[in-house]
């Protein structure tokens, strides 16, 4: 790939500054769905969701898991804000599993207001951990 | 002039506080290099947040948005994060001193305590406690100012209270910090627009809209900066705690040798009397 297709890209969490390299291409779940962001982007802001997020970068394809924040797009410079990102060897797939039933459970049992968006956004996030894990 | 036996109690009573004093301040030395990094490692985004907001509002002209105006309350929330354990050196006071000098009257006012010192003092003082998060001070972590930020963030949204505010300690290097009051909400817009009137502006598009990009964007701004006080604040509590306890040790160190000094005087005068009184025995047999 061209020397010239990069861009910077820079992924923080509450915790730690979780990604910070060159990428020829990011993918992420945004509010309008998914999107690829290339160099020369128009600069935007996104709104994410939970879902996986691709990183294109010199050494293959990396995944993480990524729950909600936002991404800046500047010129030559990508910022994603997180408030949780997780790597594929930090996640525990069984606990995401338990997650995920206690979350349709919940769903199926009751179903009103505040308590089904966050029933709804703890499923969103199990299967995102779930997929991501495996 | 004290006894002899008074002084040598006096000295093993202060001995065994300077043991506990000096014990202190290892164990909150550890604790500062342990919560220090912490902070730092926050920073990142919590500037990053910073900035961006400050972007975002800064590009964005007039909004008409429930987060930017104040609400129709006129209670305001404050959330106080002070420590739970005293032996901190002035660092709960200094919170609450900050609270009572605020110029807001405790009836008008709704609290967030995160910390009993800070919440205790101010329930002296009349000020009424909402939510009570104190056990959450010892590690806080993201989901802690997860859960505050939201439950706050609700308060308002009920227009239970107008304005929002955050007392916290900044925490600048392992001697210096600040107690800080900062509003959260509404978000000042002039305060941003002011400083980037140079700034290059560059023409920014928001997905799906600006209004909804606010409406994410504030909560995780909140959130964030209720993250970086709670682990700032640790810090502080920890610097704050191990200079104190510094003090208090070197403190003792002082009082034992002045008291040694003393003793010795006391032992001396003892002897002296001792050979005084054989001596004028002695004379008084011849």
């Amino acid at each position: 790939m061209a020397e010239g297709n990069k861009f910077q890209l820079r992924i923080i969490t509450p915790d730690r500054v979780f990604y910070e390299s060159e990428a020829s291409m990011v993918e992420m779940n945004t509010t309008d769905g998914e999107i690829g962001v290339y160099k020369e982007h128009v600069p935007t802001t996104f709104i994410l969701v939970p879902g996986v997020l691709t990183i294109h970068g010199d050494d293959g394809e990396k995944y993480a898991a990524l729950h909600s924040g936002f991404v800046e797009v500047l010129q030559g410079q990508v910022t994603v804000l997180a408030e949780a990102a997780e790597w594929p060897d930090e996640i525990d797939v069984e606990r995401a599993e338990r997650a995920r039933a206690r979350a349709e459970e919940r769903l199926h049992d009751r179903a009103d207001g505040i308590n089904q968006m966050r029933a709804e956004a703890a499923l969103r996030r199990a299967l995102t951990r779930i997929k991501v894990g495996r | 002039m004290a006894t002899m036996r008074e002084i040598k109690r006096r000295k093993a009573s202060i001995q065994s506080t300077q043991q506990i004093t000096n014990a202190m301040k290892l164990v909150s030395t550890v604790k500062l290099q342990k919560s220090r990094a912490k902070a730092e490692r926050t920073r990142p985004y919590t500037d990053m947040m910073y900035a961006t907001v400050h972007h975002v509002l800064s590009c964005t002209e007039q909004v008409d948005h429930p987060y930017l105006k104040a609400g129709a309350s006129e209670k305001k929330g404050i959330i106080v994060i002070s420590s739970n354990r005293g032996l901190a050196g002035g660092y709960n006071s200094n919170i609450a001193r900050l609270v009572l000098n605020s110029g807001i009257a405790p009836e008008q006012t709704v609290l967030y305590a995160v910390g009993r010192k800070g919440r205790e003092t101010l329930c002296h003082r009349g000020y009424t406690v909402a939510e009570d998060y104190s056990d959450r001070m010892e590690s806080p972590e993201y989901a802690d100012a997860l859960e505050i930020g939201r439950k706050v963030l609700a308060d308002y949204m009920d227009q239970k209270i107008g304005e929002i505010y955050l007392v916290y300690t900044s925490f600048k290097n392992t001697v210096s910090h600040e107690p800080k009051m900062i509003k959260l909400l509404p978000v000042e817009t002039d305060q941003f627009e002011a400083k980037d009137s140079e700034e290059d502006e560059l023409l920014m598009s928001y997905e799906p809209g600006e209004g909804e990009v606010l409406d994410a964007l504030i909560p995780l701004y909140m959130n964030s900066l209720i993250y970086g006080a709670l682990v700032e604040s640790t810090a502080s509590e920890n610097g704050a705690r191990m200079q104190a306890m510094d003090s208090a040790t070197s403190n003792a160190q002082e009082m034992l040798e002045h008291l040694s000094l003393e003793y010795n005087r006391a032992r001396q005068a003892s002897i002296t009397q001792e050979i005084t009184e054989i001596i004028a025995g002695a004379n008084a047999i011849n």
